[in-house]
């Protein structure tokens, strides 16, 4: 008892230096990651798309896939994976912590460029490192799909001016004839540098042992 | 004719016995006669003898003048149209502005305007009495700020901003409160007949803090959000604490011993008077909506129910003697989301439009006043007193603001830090309300000038001082700031799709925080209130768009500008146009296909129910199944109300989990 007991402390040192989360924090959510997968080592699309609550959410797809895309591994591998473990979910979750009193500015613009990215990823499905105008669209679409009966021109519509809103911004002296491929990484950051993600794309990850919802089934 | 020259004859010695005689004899002509009457009270006799006519023979006046009759009108115009040119004139040199905050300019005007009247020895209107500024003048500049509160940034620092509000005044006020009855002791000074409750009292009126100068610097440097609306809703909010305390001290000051179940009832009091503000806010907020879905055939008057029903929720509030401040502004926050869906856009812009220049006179006038009153009244200094009062004053806000940023900040999610907390207490101006309620102590208190005088020299000093000083401190400390040019398509569509990533991935770990909340506040929204509420509750089918806007804002911002050549004007569309990437978008933006993306977005982070005649229907078979319950209960037959009330329930139930 006592040496598993120390040996899932050191492996949760070093995802803690990794991650950047506390030992209490990494505790907790692999208690929620326990309850997600089943009590296996690893997890699958079809338990992240059971979660009841998610069910609302317009874009559950992107948000799961997320998961699952290597590029948020910050690992510099493209594709997806079919099943993750703790380390990989833990990666993922560490996009969203919250700066502290003690955050520098250098580290807040790499916390801010790692967020951007993030969603850029959602973006971008097929990993070409441009958002055309298609996957921009599909996006909008999925984010206004659940507000009923928004026609599909409506979104795309919508979709193509933004497209241009970026395309004006970032490149404005294109002739007629000019083709604007997709938004670049570059571009993105360009067009949502406004937007303080540091302080505002982050979830408060709990210290204490504060308990989760279990939906009904109690396990443990 | 004969008659009615001798019934006015008659009406100018004495009206309501005229009346009575005419109906105890029931002239047959006393209606016509009395409306007669009532006409020809209109032009009354001259009071100066009219020039060129002589006395002996009544001559029709050519020329009269009736001063008292108009008088408190015309002098309360008056002094809004100087205080008005007042700010026009600051205008005219740009800098001014920039570097000395308005109300400064006003009080400066006011001290003028005050020795004026000094040296001609005539007395200020005896206008500023304690209803007229809790009634008339402080309402406006409440629901002013309520109006125009951020909502958003709000209730994510709510928890902040009442702690704050509640615990810092307290704080302040007890410590200025007990230091400076630590000094009365002291013989030197000579106020030791002030008692505590005295000094509670006056240390109450001068915790309330009025950074509107602050607000307007803070927006001008675009301080970062948490501060910003830390700050504003501080100053909303401990005004309400503010009136209470003072109330409760008043109260307690007269009472010659303090037993700790008066203590108790004081806490006591504080929840229900700050509780039911909210609650009647809540309340009035909700029949305004509800009423202005139903205003679509008399467009003209929508503005009106918007402000009647906000006045309304304050003086009941004061009716009950419960903190109108919570009461206005809760009804501003609650109506204004609904409101704005149902009322034209003619309406929104007149009620923004009105609300603001209300409020702008009131706090005009008051700081006016201010000025003037410094001049006029006879004041009772003592240096030691006052001194220390400044002094208290800083050292506790000071205190204050550190001890309790440490308390909350490891709840919050992005921490104070040292420069936000130097802007936060360095924005503790004083102003109105301590003012007000110095002015409206009531006179047994026996050092009442001095208190005024105190008061004075507080709000002097902290707003010209304070105030003129802030800008350029928060520029050297360089205090985070915030980008607020968020109005791009973009920016909102991105905004909008993180806020549902990190409502997806709090549902994914199951850590909840206030997007939970909000979600299912949204989800209630979305329901229940927003079918009973608002007009056309379904999610239009078609989207307004944040295009639609800029282009409309492009449109208007050409119109307003006075040398604007409206044919010269390009509009996004065009401008779009000639940057325009050949073979994609295609398609031609047409104004009359989008509508407001912006609204739908932020309304619709969850599915909205579409059906909308299904649910109507839903809503009359529950109230017919209760109303026909309630009536059996009341004819007692039990079996039958046993059976509307399981029906009932089980309706009820159903209709909530979703099935029909």
């Amino acid at each position: 008892m006592g040496a598993a007991q120390t040996r899932t402390e050191n492996k949760y040192q070093d995802l803690a230096e990794k991650t950047g989360f506390s030992q209490e924090q990494i505790k907790n959510l692999h208690k929620r990651f326990q309850y997600l997968s089943g009590d296996e080592e690893t997890i699958s699309r079809d338990d992240l798309r059971k979660i009841p609550a998610l069910a609302n959410n317009p874009i559950r797809k992107q948000i799961i896939e997320a998961f699952f895309d290597k590029r948020n591994q910050h690992q510099d591998e493209v594709g997806s994976f079919q099943e993750i473990g703790f380390e990989q979910f833990l990666m993922v979750m560490s996009h969203f912590r919250p700066p502290t009193l003690k955050t520098t500015d250098e580290e807040r613009e790499a916390m801010r460029r790692e967020k951007l990215r993030f969603l850029f990823n959602m973006h971008d499905t097929d990993s070409d490192g441009t958002i055309t105008l298609e996957e921009y669209r599909k996006v909008v679409e999925e984010l206004l799909s659940k507000s009923g009966s928004i026609g599909q021109e409506a979104a795309k519509a919508i979709a193509d001016a933004a497209m241009l809103e970026v395309a004006s911004t970032n490149v404005p002296h294109m002739g007629p004839d000019d083709f604007y491929e997709g938004i670049t990484f570059e571009h993105f950051e360009q067009i949502l540098k406004g937007l303080e993600m540091e302080s505002r794309m982050h979830i408060r990850f709990l210290d204490v042992d504060a308990p989760t919802m279990h939906c009904g089934k109690s396990k443990s | 004719n004969e008659t009615t020259m001798w019934f006015r004859k008659l009406c100018h010695r004495n009206q309501t016995l005229v009346l009575e005689w005419l109906v105890e004899t029931s002239h047959p002509t006393f209606f016509l006669s009395a409306w007669i009457i009532n006409q020809s009270e209109a032009p009354p006799e001259p009071r100066p003898a009219p020039i060129g006519t002589h006395a002996e023979k009544a001559n029709l006046p050519v020329f009269t003048m009736d001063y008292p009759r108009i008088q408190i009108p015309f002098e309360v115009t008056l002094w809004v149209l100087l205080a008005s040119f007042a700010k026009i004139g600051f205008h005219v040199y740009h800098k001014i502005t920039v570097w000395v905050p308005e109300s400064c300019l006003l009080i400066s005007i006011g001290l003028i305007v005050g020795a004026i009247m000094h040296s001609v020895n005539e007395e200020p209107p005896a206008v500023l009495t304690s209803n007229v500024f809790f009634l008339y003048m402080l309402p406006p500049i409440v629901l002013d700020s309520g109006y125009f509160m951020p909502t958003r940034p709000f209730f994510e620092n709510i928890g902040t901003v009442l702690w704050f509000a509640v615990v810092g005044t307290l704080w302040n006020s007890i410590g200025i409160g007990m230091s400076l009855f630590a000094i009365c002791q002291i013989e030197a000074f000579g106020v030791q007949d002030i008692n505590l409750q005295e000094n509670l009292l006056f240390a109450s009126i001068i915790s309330a803090v009025d950074p509107v100068a602050v607000l307007n610097v803070f927006e001008d440097v675009s301080v970062n959000e948490q501060l910003y609306i830390v700050v504003f809703g501080e100053c909303l909010f401990n005004d309400a604490v503010t009136v209470v305390l003072y109330n409760m001290f008043n109260f307690v000051a007269e009472m010659p011993v303090v037993e700790p179940v008066d203590v108790f009832l004081g806490v006591a009091r504080f929840f229900v008077v700050g509780l039911g503000g909210m609650g009647f806010g809540i309340l009035f907020g909700f029949v305004a909506a509800f009423t202005t879905r139903f205003t679509s055939k008399v467009r003209e008057i929508e503005p009106l129910f918007i402000f009647m029903y906000s006045y309304l929720a304050y003086l009941v509030a004061e009716l009950f003697a419960i903190s109108s401040i919570m009461a206005i502004v809760t009804c501003a926050l609650t109506m204004k989301y609904y409101v704005e869906e149902n009322v034209s856009q003619r309406s929104c812009t007149t009620i923004r439009h009105v609300v603001k220049m209300l409020g702008s006179i009131s706090e005009t006038l008051i700081f006016f006043f201010l000025g003037v009153v410094t001049i006029t009244t006879e004041h009772e200094w003592n240096w030691g007193y006052i001194l220390f009062t400044l002094l208290f004053a800083f050292v506790w806000r000071g205190l204050g603001v550190l001890v309790l940023t440490q308390i909350i900040n490891p709840f919050r999610t992005i921490p104070f830090n040292l420069k936000d907390q130097f802007g936060l207490a360095y924005g503790g101006l004083r102003g109105a309300i301590s003012f007000a309620l110095a002015f409206t102590l009531p006179d047994n208190i026996g050092r009442r000038q001095l208190f005024i005088t105190a008061t004075i020299a507080i709000i002097l000093f902290t707003v010209f001082l304070q105030g003129i000083s802030i800008r350029p401190l928060i520029e050297l400390i360089n205090v985070r700031r915030t980008n607020r040019n968020l109005d791009t398509i973009n920016a909102e569509i991105h905004c909008r799709l993180m806020e549902h990533t990190i409502a997806g991935i709090e549902d994914l770990c199951g850590q909840w925080s206030h997007f939970y909340w909000k979600d299912k506040f949204m989800k209630f929204n979305n329901r229940i209130l927003r079918r009973i509420l608002i007009r056309d509750s379904r999610a239009e089918s078609s989207i307004v768009a944040l295009y639609k806007k800029l282009e409309l804002q492009n449109a208007m911002e050409i119109l307003d500008t006075v040398s604007g050549d409206i044919s010269a004007a390009p509009s996004i569309v065009s401008l779009y146009e000639e940057k325009k990437n050949a073979g994609k978008p295609k398609k031609m933006f047409l104004a009359a296909d989008l509508r407001n993306m912006h609204d739908i977005l932020s309304k619709n982070m969850y599915k909205i129910r579409q059906r909308v005649r299904s649910g109507i229907i839903w809503i009359i078979f529950l109230a017919l199944l209760l109303f026909i319950y309630m009536f059996s209960l009341i004819t007692q037959s039990n079996t039958v109300s046993h059976f509307f009330m399981h029906l009932y329930f089980c309706g009820l139930c159903c209709k909530l989990s979703g099935r029909t």
